[in-house]
């Protein structure tokens, strides 16, 4: 018996324990990138490297914002693509389509899900860049490369729509079916039914969705860094090559221990990118906490 | 009326153009790793290591590679799968599983699965850094098994949390201990989606790219410690990609090829094992 309750005590304080650690863990990444980006933070500030754009690490100039425009670029381009698309196909699923076609297209979508990131970015140079650089760039009369931030977005794109379309139709079959049918008594179409009534209840999850998608979208590395270009500048149009933040981390891990500070700059970057995805799942937990009780009352 | 009609059809188009662009991309992606990779690949890309000088266009395989992404991804499951299951089962536990900080636990998990794996790239080449461990085996399983350790727990956290009250009730009602009606009654009766997480998160590991930059490194041999560097099969289709060699090229579609494959079978391997080890379940 005795045993048993020391068996017990092992099992729930070692799980709690666990728990504890992995509870800890946002706050060690934080602390622990934070600790290595303070030489930097010490010596510039944080308005000159988010808003300079001045980036030569040998003469010690540390400004973010090529690289962080080439983020929001490439990133929102991507959302402008998965968002409209990811919400249609998500309503299609869960709302029209057969139980038998859901079964096929589901695992689909998962296997889609499960593709390494390196695979999405080959696919890109084969076929994606190609395609701006000899049909797109030249149908507009424009000179291009193909490393774009329109590869970019596309490739990533692709990669995001199973998160967008797995978190929508989860949360599109948490509205309850009185509600379809309410609205198709009162005589509207299934459309009109899902546009008014469906869509509008579960807003609060949809905007979820897509923040988590976001998130998610906005730290891909390798994928994007393959196909867009890799240049340190502004970009002003789609078909210009742009500069990610994780792009810069991926490819500088090489040199940066020789240059005083790049290392620093570089865990400031991890640092950034951590900071804008923690914030986008709180807010995205906070929402849906919203709508979880907005479903129960 | 008319205008109405119109507007259902129209919406419903777009929502089937929608759903079959997603499935268009993924047959895209198969067709062209299949495409480029079967024309270049060759059993030496399986059976040997890369000689010296492959990315110049020398002999060889990846079969560094191969072995390297499978002791790497198998030993972060291994790690992260003995922690997770702990973890999971407590949280679920009778006389846990109301506390307040379960809830605080759980959303905790939800933000680590969102953070990008670069970022736990960095963070574990920085406590590396601390610590005076250079890219290596040990360094790369580690920081890998982190990435998926809260993708195992949420995983094995939905599976768990749904067994049903009454199985556990009954259970305690016999006598038994928390830890018993947990590892023997719980844990059996959710072993198919502890099967799924595991393999899930195997996949994950395997083909992720970003985390094992800074801490795994690179390597054309079979490492023969953990301290040694370690190549992986992403990393490799990377290298071998962004070399000027087209021969080279080839090469990456090939491994490419093999990385798709091992992905992918592991995650139809999650499917099947799931349904089948489901069937001893009690409902």
């Amino acid at each position: 018996m005795k045993t048993g309750r020391l068996k017990d005590r092992i099992f729930l304080g070692s799980g709690r324990l666990i728990a504890l650690i992995i509870g800890l863990l946002v706050f060690v990444m934080v602390g622990g990138l934070l600790a290595r980006s303070l030489p930097l933070l010490k010596t510039h500030s944080l308005g000159t490297l988010l808003l300079s754009s001045s980036w030569r690490p040998l003469k010690g100039e540390f400004g973010f914002l090529p690289y962080i425009v080439g983020t929001l670029w490439v990133t929102g381009v991507a959302m402008a693509i998965v968002v409209p698309i990811g919400l249609l196909a998500a309503v299609y699923l869960s709302e029209f389509a057969a139980v038998r076609v859901k079964r096929i297209v589901m695992p689909a979508i998962d296997l889609l899900a499960g593709v390494p990131s390196v695979v999405f970015g080959a696919c890109g140079v084969v076929v994606v860049v190609p395609f701006i650089r000899d049909v797109l760039a030249p149908a507009l009369g424009l000179v291009s490369s193909g490393y774009s931030v329109l590869a970019g977005s596309i490739v990533l794109a692709v990669m995001v729509f199973p998160i967008m379309i797995n978190g929508t139709c989860e949360i599109l079959q948490t509205v309850p079916h009185d509600l379809r049918e309410a609205a198709l008594s009162l005589g509207t179409t299934r459309w009109e039914a899902i546009k008014l009534v469906v869509l509008r209840k579960a807003a609060p999850g949809i905007i979820t969705s897509v923040v988590l998608s976001f998130a998610r979208a906005i730290g891909e590395t390798i994928a994007v860094l393959m196909v867009v270009g890799n240049v340190a500048h502004i970009p002003h149009g789609l078909l210009q090559p742009a500069y990610p933040l994780p792009a810069l981390i991926a490819n500088n891990y090489g040199e940066m221990l020789s240059i005083p500070l790049y290392d620093s700059a570089l865990m400031f970057a991890a640092l950034v990118l951590l900071g804008v995805v923690v914030a986008f799942e709180l807010i995205a937990g906070v929402v849906m906490h919203g709508m979880k009780r907005s479903l129960a009352s | 009326m008319n205008r109405r009609r119109w507007e259902e059809h129209i919406f419903r188009g777009l929502m089937l153009a929608s759903v079959l662009l997603v499935l268009t991309s993924l047959a895209g992606i198969l067709l062209v790793v299949c495409l480029k990779g079967i024309p270049a690949m060759s059993i030496s890309m399986v059976t040997k290591t890369s000689e010296g000088g492959f990315y110049l266009g020398k002999g060889g395989g990846v079969l560094n590679a191969i072995v390297g992404s499978f002791s790497l991804a198998g030993g972060a499951v291994l790690i992260a799968l003995l922690l997770s299951v702990i973890v999971a089962l407590c949280i679920n536990a009778p006389s846990i599983r109301s506390r307040w900080y379960v809830r605080i636990f759980r959303f905790c998990v939800e933000v680590l699965t969102g953070v990008p794996s670069i970022v736990y790239g960095a963070f574990g080449f920085t406590v590396m850094l601390s610590l005076g461990i250079r890219a290596s085996l040990l360094g790369g399983t580690i920081t890998v098994a982190i990435l998926i350790l809260p993708i195992m727990v949420r995983l094995m956290d939905e599976v768990i949390s749904n067994v049903p009250k009454g199985l556990l009730e009954a259970t305690l009602s016999l006598g038994a201990r928390e830890w018993e009606a947990s590892f023997r009654v719980v844990l059996r009766q959710s072993l198919s989606g502890v099967v799924t997480a595991v393999l899930i998160a195997f996949g994950r590991g395997i083909g992720d790219a970003a985390s094992v930059l800074f801490t795994a490194g690179f390597s054309d041999h079979i490492p023969s410690s953990l301290t040694q560097p370690v190549a992986t099969l992403p990393l490799a289709v990377f290298f071998q990609l962004a070399t000027p060699s087209a021969e080279v090229r080839m090469k990456a579609y090939a491994s490419a090829l093999i990385l798709t494959t091992i992905v992918l079978l592991t995650s139809i391997g999650a499917r099947l094992i799931g349904s089948r080890l489901s069937r001893h379940t009690i409902r």
